[in-house]
């Protein structure tokens, strides 16, 4: 039904993505319950600077992205030096692309979560006895699970169609770093393959869809569990 | 297990509140309830909130036996976690994705693990252990949200208007267990509230806030006594508690007998409760009428001997007298016309019958 280079591009985006996901899920988390039940200094100026992916336009943060990464930048040199790893033109760059973009969407559904969360119930643990860390894993985290599901699938779907931050970073290599929305990119660049555009389009609407149904099933058996209370 | 001379409760605290500064020095016996009563709005609940660590207040200390919690001074303010402190709120906050088992055993240690079952048959609820919170009654949720506060094995037990928002019946049902509880327990309570009735039922010591500031403190039957206090110990509805215990049972006419310390008896609506049982039972003073002799064609089914204590002016009522009565070793209040009193010439000191309608007895705990 699909041919070998569209099976790879579908592949290599969900690697991608899930790996992307992958490494921003615990730092999200944290970020966001930092956020959600702390207060500190210059906490509105790390806020803003967390949503600067949401609003700055992806080439931009591709392209800082290769300055700090690249084999040059600050990051990347000592990344390379120590440990041999560089990430530019690979498929872990790709990721690494992908989990910066996700990750404001990720930290805003987690930390709407946590929010929603009655503080109440955490007092109640601190007066049994829980100090915080068993009340973020006993109370907080549990109760926020819904969030947290909607949350993740969001970041999924984000790092899924993220093309100029990508594209920018790790190129566009086939079975490299050609994800799908890449794949379309350079189809429509090639006079002649406009079917083919058109099945990848489809394509791409067809994991958008099956994700967002998967996100929406997972949160609504989390929070079914949650609202037996409500009876 | 702590001696009871170890948890003796003793603060002093300052904090300014958004109208009024709150300054109180509190001291709690070891053992026994403490009621800290006040209307709504008088600092009670702040007063809570710094002993229990959950706000901090501007100057003062917190001791609790020989253990300082609070202490601004030495800018020492133990976190709640560590206080051993049982809190019961107004709301049963049980962690919603918890059965109640999971929720009586969150803070539960290895060595009251033997004291569970007794709980929980104490509390009533050994038939809910599996159940979500989200499917209890308020009732019962606030048994379970008090077992569990209890497990934790505090020091101390602080309880905040735990009857809030129960209909009467169901609030009835939940300060019997309450006061069922607190003597069973050996360690002591605080508890607050704003109802009287509640009070009487529950509390051995009182202590008297208003507008942030402790106005009165000390043993229960010796403040509820205090003729000066009537308008803020329930005015209309003022009320005396006495001692009892339950002699036997009349289920033709749907009567118990019961016999007071001095021997002399009365009769009360039928209780369930068994001959030979203590039990507390509150008589409000406007349902106590006095006669010079024992009347013989009388509806009263009571008349007790008594000797007038004191006389004086009700604040709330310009026709009233308040009126202190001793009958053995335990006072009763009344409250009568100024016009009778000086009709009968009543005077401190004058032996009388109290006359007390078997009906009058609403509430026993």
């Amino acid at each position: 039904m699909l041919s070998e280079a569209e099976w790879q591009a579908v592949f290599l985006s969900l690697k991608i993505a899930g790996s992307a996901v992958g490494w921003i899920v615990i730092p999200g988390i944290a970020m966001a319950w930092l956020l959600a039940r702390h207060e500190f200094r210059g906490k509105s100026l790390l806020d803003g600077f967390l949503h600067l992916p949401l609003v700055l336009p992806p080439v931009v943060v591709g392209y800082l992205l290769l300055l700090s990464l690249g084999r040059s930048g600050w990051l990347g040199h000592w990344l390379y030096q120590s440990f041999g790893i560089s990430l530019p033109f690979t498929w872990q760059g790709a990721a690494v692309a992908g989990g910066v973009m996700a990750f404001p969407l990720l930290v805003r559904a987690v930390r709407l979560s946590f929010e929603a969360v009655d503080p109440k119930l955490e007092a109640a643990a601190g007066t049994l006895g829980a100090n915080r860390w068993r009340v973020l894993f006993t109370i907080t985290l549990p109760l926020a699970v819904p969030g947290l599901l909607t949350g993740t699938v969001l970041a999924f779907a984000r790092a899924l169609s993220e093309f100029g931050a990508t594209i920018t970073f790790a190129s566009n290599i086939p079975g490299q770093t050609r994800t799908l929305p890449l794949a379309l990119y350079t189809l429509i660049q090639t006079p002649g393959r406009e079917a083919a555009a058109a099945r990848l389009c489809v394509l791409s609407i067809a994991i958008a869809m099956l994700s967002l149904i998967v996100s929406e099933w997972l949160a609504r058996r989390a929070r079914r569990r949650l609202q037996e209370r409500d009876q | 297990m702590n001696t009871a001379g170890d948890n003796a409760l003793d603060c002093r605290v300052r904090k300014r509140l958004g109208h009024f500064t709150l300054d109180m020095a509190l001291s709690v016996p070891a053992s026994g309830v403490t009621a800290l009563f006040g209307q709504s709005g008088s600092g009670k609940t702040s007063l809570l909130r710094l002993i229990a660590g959950l706000d901090r207040p501007d100057a003062g200390h917190v001791r609790l036996g020989e253990r300082l919690l609070t202490d601004c001074d030495r800018r020492l303010h133990v976190p709640i976690h560590r206080r051993r402190l049982g809190i019961v709120f107004q709301e049963a906050r049980l962690f919603p994705h918890y059965r109640v088992r999971g929720n009586l055993t969150y803070g539960m240690p290895a060595t009251a693990r033997s004291r569970f079952d007794d709980m929980v048959g104490l509390l009533g609820i050994e038939h809910l252990l599996d159940r979500l919170p989200g499917t209890l009654s308020g009732g019962e949720a606030r048994r379970v949200a008090i077992g569990r506060a209890l497990l934790t094995q505090p020091r101390l037990l602080l309880m905040d208007e735990p009857l809030t928002g129960l209909d009467g019946d169901r609030k009835q049902e939940l300060l019997r267990y309450i006061v069922r509880l607190t003597r069973e327990i050996d360690i002591p309570v605080l508890y607050v509230s704003h109802d009287t009735s509640e009070i009487n039922a529950i509390a051995d010591h009182l202590a008297l806030v208003e507008r942030g500031r402790l106005i009165a403190h000390g043993a229960l039957d010796d403040l509820m006594m205090r003729l000066d206090l009537t308008d803020r110990l329930g005015g209309f509805d003022a009320a005396t508690r006495l001692d009892a215990r339950i002699v036997d049972h009349d289920t033709r006419y749907a009567l118990t007998r019961v016999v007071l310390e001095d021997g002399q008896t009365l009769r009360v609506p039928l209780m369930s409760r068994p001959p030979g049982q203590r039990v507390r039972l509150r008589i409000g003073a406007r349902d106590v009428a006095l006669s010079l002799s024992m009347p013989k064609d009388t509806s009263f089914r009571n008349g007790l001997r008594a000797r007038i204590e004191a006389i004086e002016p009700s604040p709330q009522e310009a026709s009233a007298n308040e009126v202190r009565l001793r009958i053995g070793g335990q006072a009763l209040r009344a409250r009568l016309t100024r016009q009778a009193c000086d009709e009968m010439q009543l005077k401190v000191g004058s032996k009388v019958i109290s006359l007390i309608r078997s009906v009058a007895f609403d509430q026993h705990f």
